[in-house]
C-alpha cells in the first residue's frame, strides 16, 4: 500500500488525539458527576474513526451510531454545538433534543447518528442513491460495529449497495463486542468481511490499530465508490477498551482479552509513527495541548449555555409546528 | 373532463410531480417497466418517460427500501416509496418509526424527511390475514408522520400531488377495493390539502366519521336512511392523522350524534381517539354517546363468507345509528 505523505498523518493524529481528549473529558466530567448522561466511550477506536474521516471530503456524508463520538468530532462538528447537543443544551447541534446518541450535523456531513443497532446501513444507501441520482460526486461512509452484522438491515443494505452500484463504504468497527456479547458468541464467520462476497461486493479486513492499514483501505474504499465503481465493506478490528456505556459492568471481559488490547492501543503506535516520520515529542505534545484548550472551553460554554425552552418538546414534530 | 380511476389518478399525480422536480423518484418492489409498473400497475409507464433511476425496482427488501428512502430524503430528494402491502410494514417498522418519523425533532429541525410511503390494502378480495390489514392506527399513534388515505380518484390525484410536496413523512393508504373507482379528473396541479377533511355528504341527524373505503359504505347507508326519515353527514378525513378535528367537532355540535367508522379492528382503533375528542370536547352538543364500528377483533379471514361477516357492513352501521337516534 502506499505510504502516506506526512501532512496527511498529521491530519490523522490530530483528529485521533481530539477524539481521544474528547473521550477522556467526557469521562472525567462523568466521574466527577458533572455531567450524568448516556456515553458510549470510544477509547480504543479513536484511530479507526479518524483515519476514515480523513479519507473522506468534507462535503461527503457520515452515518454513524451512538457510539459516534469519533466519526462525529473527526469530521470537525464544532467543539462548541457537539458538547452543547451531549449536555442537553439550546445552543447543541440539535438545540438538546437529539442527545448523545442522536447527534446530526448536516453542515459537517453527519447525517443521521442511530440510537438501534443496523439502522444506519439502509438510510447510508439512500444518502449514496441521491448522489448517484444528481452526480453530485459524495461518497456516504456509514459506521457500525460488528455486532451490527447480523440484523437483517445489514444484509439488505449491502445487496441493495451492492445491486446498485452505489457511492457508499461500509465501516465495521469490529470491536470484538456486540453490547456484551463477545464475537465468538454471536458469530461463527471467521471475519464480517467475509460476508462481502456473498453479495458480489469487495470486503477487506484490516488493523485498525494500524495508521498504516486503516487510512489505506479506506481510502481506496471511498476513492472506489467515487469512480462509480460501487461499496465496499472495510471491516477494521479495533478493540472496545471500555464497557459498553460509560458506567457499565464489563467484568465479562476475561483479562487476557483485556492485556491484549492494552498491547494493541492504537494511540502509542500511532506516536511511534509520528516519531519515525520526524515529527518531535514537543510537537506532538503541541497538538494535543490545543486540543485540550479547545475541548476545555469548548466544555465550559456548554456548561454555561442555556437550556432549551420547554416549548420545544412542541416544535419540530411536523413542518406546521417548526 | 375525462373519467379517470383511481389508478389513473395517482399515476397522473407521480407523473406530474415526478416531471415537475427532477428529485422526486419512485423506489419499490416490481415497480418498473420490466416487471409491468408494480403490481397494481399504479407506476405504469413512468419508467419509459424516466428512466430506472427514478423508477427504481428493488429486492424484496422493505428495511432497505424504506431506509434508502430515508437516506434520499435527507439528502434532498423526494422518494416515493411502495411497500407493496401494508402488513409488510411490520418489516420495516424501525426505518419509518425510529427515523423517518423522527429525524426533523431529534435534529431540532435540520433534517425533514419528505418521504411518501404508498401501501395496499383491504378486506374483501380474500387476501387472507397477513395481506388485508388497515394499520393505520400504528403511524397515527406516531408523531412526526401525516397518514392519508382517499375514498374517490380525485381525492387520489390531489392527495397524492399534496403528499409529495409534504415535508414530511406520509404513509398513503391505497385500498384495492378503491383502485377501479372511476371520476371525473380533476386536471393537472390538483391538490388536496393534507389536514383537511371533506364534508362527503350534508346531513343533520348524524356525523358518521370515517376514510378511504368506508366513505362508502357511509355513503350508501345515508342514501338508505334518507328514506326512513333520517338524515346522516359523512365526513371523509382524508387525512387521518393529523386530522382536521376543526371540520368533525363542527360536524357534530351540529348533528348532535356521531358514529367512527374503519375497516380496522375497532379495539384501539383511531375511532376510538376521534370518539374520546368529540366526547371531550362537544359533551354539551352530545344527544348521547359516540358510537364506533369497525372490524372485528381477530386476523382477517379467508372464506368469502366469514371476510363478509369480518368486516363492517351497511347492517352495522345502520344499526348503531339507529340505536343512537332511540330507534331500535
Amino acid at each position: 500500500m502506499a505510504q502516506i505523505d506526512r501532512d496527511k498523518l498529521l491530519d490523522i493524529y490530530t483528529r485521533t488525539m481530539k477524539v481521544n481528549r474528547t473521550d477522556e473529558k467526557f469521562r472525567e466530567l462523568l466521574m466527577g458527576g458533572k455531567v450524568a448522561v448516556m456515553y458510549y466511550c470510544v477509547r480504543g477506536q479513536e484511530l479507526v474513526s479518524a483515519a476514515a474521516m480523513a479519507a473522506l471530503a468534507k462535503e461527503d456524508y457520515v452515518v454513524c451510531t451512538y457510539r459516534g463520538q469519533g466519526e462525529q468530532t473527526a469530521k470537525g462538528i464544532p467543539m462548541e454545538k457537539w458538547w452543547g447537543e451531549c449536555l442537553g443544551k439550546a445552543t447543541g447541534t440539535c438545540k438538546g433534543k437529539g442527545g448523545t446518541m442522536h447527534i446530526t450535523d448536516p453542515e459537517t456531513g453527519i447525517m443521521v447518528t442511530t440510537g438501534v443497532v443496523g439502522s444506519g446501513l439502509p438510510i447510508a444507501n439512500g444518502l449514496a442513491m441521491a448522489s448517484q441520482n444528481n452526480g453530485d460526486g459524495r461518497v456516504t461512509l456509514v459506521s457500525f460495529g460488528d455486532g451490527a452484522a447480523n440484523i437483517g438491515g445489514f444484509h439488505e443494505a449491502m445487496n441493495m449497495a451492492q445491486l446498485y452500484k452505489l457511492p457508499v463504504v461500509f465501516l465495521c468497527q469490529n470491536n470484538r463486542y456486540g453490547e456484551h456479547t463477545a464475537y465468538a458468541d454471536h458469530t461463527d464467520s471467521p471475519t464480517i468481511a467475509s460476508r462481502a462476497a456473498g453479495y458480489g461486493m469487495p470486503g477487506v479486513t484490516v488493523d485498525g490499530n494500524d495508521v498504516n492499514q486503516i487510512y489505506p483501505a479506506v481510502k481506496e474504499a471511498v476513492d472506489r465508490a467515487r469512480r462509480g465503481e460501487g461499496p465496499t465493506l472495510v471491516e477494521a478490528m479495533c478493540y472496545r477498551m471500555m464497557g459498553h456505556f460509560f458506567g457499565s459492568d464489563f467484568s465479562y471481559m476475561p483479562p487476557e482479552h483485556i492485556a491484549e488490547m492494552k498491547a494493541e492501543d492504537p494511540l502509542p503506535k500511532l506516536r511511534k509513527v509520528m516519531l519515525e516520520h520526524q515529527f518531535t515529542e514537543e510537537e506532538l505534545d503541541a497538538i494535543v495541548a490545543d486540543i485540550d484548550a479547545q475541548i476545555n472551553a469548548a466544555v465550559e460554554h456548554a456548561l454555561a449555555a442555556p437550556l432549551p425552552d420547554t416549548d420545544e418538546i412542541y416544535k419540530d414534530v411536523l413542518e406546521e409546528t417548526a | 373532463m375525462a373519467q379517470i380511476t383511481m389508478t389513473q389518478a395517482l399515476n397522473l399525480a407521480i407523473d406530474e410531480a415526478m416531471a415537475d422536480d427532477p428529485g422526486v423518484f419512485c423506489l419499490g418492489e416490481d415497480v418498473s417497466a420490466k416487471q409491468g409498473g408494480g403490481v397494481f400497475k399504479v407506476t405504469s409507464g413512468l419508467t419509459e418517460k424516466y428512466g430506472e433511476h427514478r423508477i427504481r425496482a428493488t429486492p424484496i427488501s422493505e428495511t432497505a427500501i424504506i431506509g434508502a428512502a430515508v437516506g434520499a430524503a435527507l439528502a434532498g430528494q423526494r422518494p416515493i416509496a411502495e411497500i407493496m402491502l401494508m402488513n409488510f410494514v411490520g418489516v420495516c417498522m424501525d426505518q419509518i418509526v425510529n427515523h423517518a418519523a423522527k429525524l426533523r425533532f431529534m435534529s431540532g429541525g435540520q433534517t425533514p424527511c419528505p418521504i411518501v410511503i404508498r401501501t395496499t390494502t383491504g378486506v374483501g378480495v380474500g387476501f387472507g390475514g397477513q395481506h388485508s390489514d388497515m394499520l393505520e392506527a400504528w403511524f397515527a399513534h406516531v408523531a412526526g408522520i401525516h397518514v392519508v388515505t382517499p375514498s374517490n380518484p380525485a381525492d387520489a390525484r390531489g392527495l397524492m400531488r399534496a403528499s409529495i410536496d409534504a415535508n414530511d413523512p406520509v404513509i398513503f393508504i391505497e385500498n384495492i377495493l378503491c383502485y377501479g373507482l372511476k371520476a371525473e379528473d380533476p386536471g393537472p396541479g390538483y391538490r388536496v390539502p393534507l389536514g383537511k377533511a371533506a364534508i362527503a355528504r350534508e346531513g343533520t341527524d348524524i356525523s358518521i366519521i370515517t376514510y378511504g373505503r368506508t366513505v362508502l359504505d357511509a355513503l350508501a347507508v345515508a342514501d338508505d336512511l334518507a328514506k326512513e326519515g333520517i338524515s346522516v353527514e359523512v365526513v371523509d378525513l382524508r387525512t387521518i392523522a393529523p386530522y382536521d378535528e376543526a371540520t368533525v367537532l363542527a360536524s357534530v355540535r351540529k348533528t348532535g350524534r356521531a358514529l367512527t367508522l374503519h375497516e380496522a379492528v375497532r379495539p384501539f382503533g383511531t375511532g376510538a381517539e376521534i370518539a374520546a375528542n368529540i366526547q371531550e370536547k362537544c359533551w354539551d352538543s352530545l344527544k348521547g354517546p359516540v358510537r364506533r364500528v369497525g372490524g372485528t377483533f381477530s386476523a382477517v379471514p379467508f372464506a368469502s363468507h366469514l371476510e363478509q361477516a369480518w368486516i363492517p357492513n351497511k347492517g352495522h352501521i345502520i344499526e348503531q345509528i339507529k340505536a343512537s337516534m332511540g330507534k331500535l
